[in-house]
């Protein structure tokens, strides 16, 4: 059976990401999302790993809620609060979100993942330390690799080609 | 521990389907984005719990693998929706159809 922890967390995270997606701010949606990536985050202190949940807060919480609050100030202010959608795909989304639910939730129930528990002790967090550096040291490598092209083509995309430097008056 | 792995699925799958809703209903492109996030971490999740029932060290490797990638991810994707937005003055995704040049 589960914990009152652990049922207070899933209430935070799954009510917090439907108020991200429904709410008619775009602002108060992205607090909502920002919830929702802590809520997370405490599972995985639930789970035995505080070391994934760091690096959840301080990535998703810390940079990307921060990076997503910024660009949606960039956009103009009617377009913010401004909500347009079909009601006919609304409902159609709302059927093929159901049905994803149960059905995935009856594949799952039924499998014989019911009766899986552990007693045994969590791994320790050094081991992830050293696969890090011997075993996965290639792929960490490419990791920052990858992470230092996407930020350069972040800005590259976002630089304004119209504007020259003598022409900035502030 | 008192929950077992089929808990943390079943929350998972929930994440998993509130943000394939968003993809296929919103039509901002900055909501789309939150439901890419939302499956993103479902799958974080998955990841975690499974290591954790297992037990085994790699799956927590190969979800902070996962979450460095989903921050490259998420920088790219609001810059073009910045792009987008300074050549069509909107983020609504209906008017991106024509997309050249």
């Amino acid at each position: 059976m589960v914990d009152a922890v652990f049922l207070a967390l899933s209430v935070l995270t799954i009510g917090s990401a439907i108020v991200a997606l429904e709410i008619r701010s775009l602002i108060y949606g992205s607090i909502a999302l920002m919830l929702t990536l802590s809520g997370i985050a405490g599972f995985f202190l639930l789970l035995d790993a505080p070391f994934v949940a760091m690096f959840q807060l301080s990535v998703y919480v810390g940079s990307i809620a921060v990076l997503i609050l910024f660009t949606v100030m960039l956009v103009r202010r009617e377009l913010i609060f401004n909500k347009i959608e079909d009601k006919r795909r609304r409902y159609a989304g709302i059927g093929l979100m159901l049905a994803l639910m149960l059905g995935l939730g009856m594949v799952i129930i039924g499998s014989g993942m019911k009766s899986m528990e552990t007693n045994s002790p969590s791994v320790d967090y050094k081991k992830i330390g050293a696969d890090f550096l011997t075993y996965y040291s290639p792929a960490l490598i490419v990791m920052a690799l990858i992470l230092a092209a996407s930020v350069v083509g972040a800005l590259t995309l976002a630089r304004r080609e119209d504007i020259t430097n003598d022409q900035r008056t502030d | 521990m008192t929950n077992g792995l089929i808990d943390f699925v079943l929350v998972s799958v929930a994440l998993l389907a509130i943000g394939i809703y968003g993809l296929a209903v919103k039509r901002n492109a900055i909501r789309m984005l939150f439901g890419v996030e939302m499956i993103i971490n479902s799958a974080n999740l998955n990841l975690v719990a499974f290591a954790r029932f297992i037990p085994n060290s790699q799956g927590q490797t190969l979800a902070l693998f996962s979450i460095a990638i989903a921050a490259a991810e998420v920088a790219v994707g609001l810059a073009l929706i910045i792009v987008a937005y300074r050549m069509y003055k909107n983020i609504d995704i209906e008017d991106f159809r024509s997309l050249k040049g």
